[in-house]
């Protein structure tokens, strides 16, 4: 008795359990279309407009996002289940889908000064073997490198053609116009480099090793250029402590508005002036002294005068003040005088 | 167009009472109506505020002048005065050269003044004082740099420079095309 009642128990149990979920089976007028390598699901159904307008959106929304999840589980479950010892798991197809690349298509290398004579030339690219057959010494040999074909240190002898200067070291001479060969290819690489980065094609990022060559001026300034580069322009990036307030890195030019309120301008434009004016008050000493040696003639010309009126007994008052002189026609009235 | 900056203003208003002195002052504040500077491709305009404000109408792009242009800011930041200036300049002068009527068509021609063809000359003008250069008669020539004080112009030889030609009014001719 007390089992049949245990077991009726448990199905009340069961049952009660299982209508707390909702049924694995979701029937869809339209089937939904499915790219299991990316876990994706595409509902082809028409959305209930009307319900989205409502109050009961937000549950419509859960509802439909559980049923099409749940076909995608249904759906995973259809693979072979393979039991691993850390649990099941289930092999996926691959990917149908093509997502878009995050970074952008890197850009060609510009080809260098040889690489463009190539082109116009039509020189195609062999591939060169890297044995060579050496037929003096009738064995397979590198075509550079450790024992190489051609090595120069196993030149014991060098013939002297007639035309050479009888004092020159032809040994030297051949490690010399190697070395020369390398300066140049180098210099040609450097070149073909430069020529790139002229272009703007290739721009190689900072290499650590130069990195490690900023002093702190460099260094400061590439912090805070790193600091701000963020998608907000840095408002969020966290300081370190005891860290130097940024110095802002460039000047933003602010003009006043084209037009501006009336007679704001005058008045801004006086007390420029104002400010300028107190600083012209200084003393110019080259102004001070020609006036002071002006002064002086003047004086020594009036008392000269003054001198001849006397003999003269006549009375003449002086022009004083800053009026325009008639220079060519000085002369002449002197000698009226 | 737009308004110039706190510097700017003062590299414009220098270089103006280089020439006017303290008349600076009668140009910024006139009893006939608001003046205002303005900055347009560089170049620097004596303009009436309404007439600016009209302006506002036009766009950058198509605006090729407006009130008048007084000089202009160079790459390097310096301003360089333009004849055109010379209406405003002439009026507020505070060192003048007269010319005689022989060496008028010389300075014209953008030659600088020698002593043999200077009329007259205001008294303590300084050496490298900024003066304007004006016809026997009284018409407004151009404008220079006085390369001799008054005191020295008394002693020097007739073939000595004077002043030096910053600009005449013979450029409206010279280089119409560089005007504007």
């Amino acid at each position: 008795m007390e089992a049949e009642e245990e077991s009726m128990d448990v199905e009340a149990i069961l049952s009660a359990h299982q209508s707390k979920f909702k049924s694995t089976e979701v029937n869809k007028e339209v089937e939904l279309q499915f790219d299991l390598g990316r876990l994706l699901a595409t509902d082809l159904n028409e959305i209930e407009a009307q319900s989205l307008k409502t109050k009961q959106k937000d549950g419509y929304l859960l509802n439909l996002m559980r049923d099409n999840t749940q076909l995608l589980i249904n759906e995973i479950w259809k693979f072979p289940v393979e039991n691993n010892d850390g649990g099941i798991s289930v092999q996926l197809p691959s990917p149908k889908t093509v997502l878009p690349r995050e970074k952008p298509i890197p850009k060609e290398k510009e080809p260098t000064k040889w690489e463009q004579f190539a082109q116009t030339k039509g020189i195609a690219k062999k591939k060169r073997s890297k044995m060579v057959f050496d037929e003096k010494s009738q064995e397979w040999k590198p075509r550079w490198g450790y024992k190489r074909i051609n090595d120069p240190k196993e030149d014991w002898l060098i013939e002297v053609p007639d035309n050479a200067d009888p004092y020159e070291d032809p040994f030297e001479k051949k490690s010399e116009d190697r070395k020369e060969r390398i300066a140049k290819n180098e210099y040609q690489r450097l070149r073909n480099i430069a020529r790139a980065d002229k272009s703007g094609r290739v721009k190689a990022p900072l290499p650590p090793a130069y990195a490690a060559k900023l002093n702190k001026h460099q260094v400061t300034h590439a912090l805070g250029m790193a600091r701000k580069s963020t998608a907000s322009i840095g408002k969020f990036t966290p300081k370190l402590s005891k860290e130097p307030a940024a110095k802002s890195a460039g000047k933003k030019s602010k003009f006043r508005p084209v037009v501006g309120k009336k007679g704001e301008e005058r008045a801004l434009n006086l007390e420029i002036l104002k400010k300028m004016s107190k600083k012209t008050d200084i003393l110019d000493v080259k102004k001070a002294t020609s006036k002071f040696i002006s002064d002086e003639h003047e004086k020594a010309h009036a008392e000269k005068q003054q001198g001849i009126r006397k003999k003269k007994n006549k009375h003449v008052s002086h022009k004083a003040g800053k009026k325009p002189v008639k220079l060519m026609k000085q002369k002449a009235r002197r000698k009226k005088r | 167009m737009r308004p110039l900056t706190e510097e700017e203003t003062k590299v414009v208003l220098g270089k103006l009472s280089k020439y006017i002195g303290d008349n600076v002052k009668l140009l910024v504040d006139r009893p006939d109506g608001s003046y205002v500077f303005r900055l347009h491709k560089n170049r620097v305009f004596y303009v009436k505020e309404q007439i600016m404000r009209w302006a506002t109408n036009v766009a950058r792009k198509q605006m090729l002048s407006l009130g008048t242009c007084i000089g202009k800011f160079t790459h390097g930041g310096k301003f360089h005065l333009v004849i055109t200036a010379l209406d405003i300049l002439a009026p507020h002068a505070k060192h003048k050269v007269w010319l005689k009527a022989n060496s008028e068509q010389q300075f014209l021609y953008g030659h600088n003044v020698l002593k043999g063809g200077l009329g007259r000359i205001t008294e303590n003008t300084p050496t490298y004082q900024g003066v304007l250069v004006y016809s026997m008669n009284d018409t407004p020539l151009g404008f220079g740099v006085a390369a001799k004080s008054t005191q020295d112009c008394r002693h020097i030889d007739p073939g000595t420079t004077v002043v030096f030609n910053q600009a005449d009014i013979g450029q409206y001719l010279r280089s119409e095309d560089q005007l504007s």
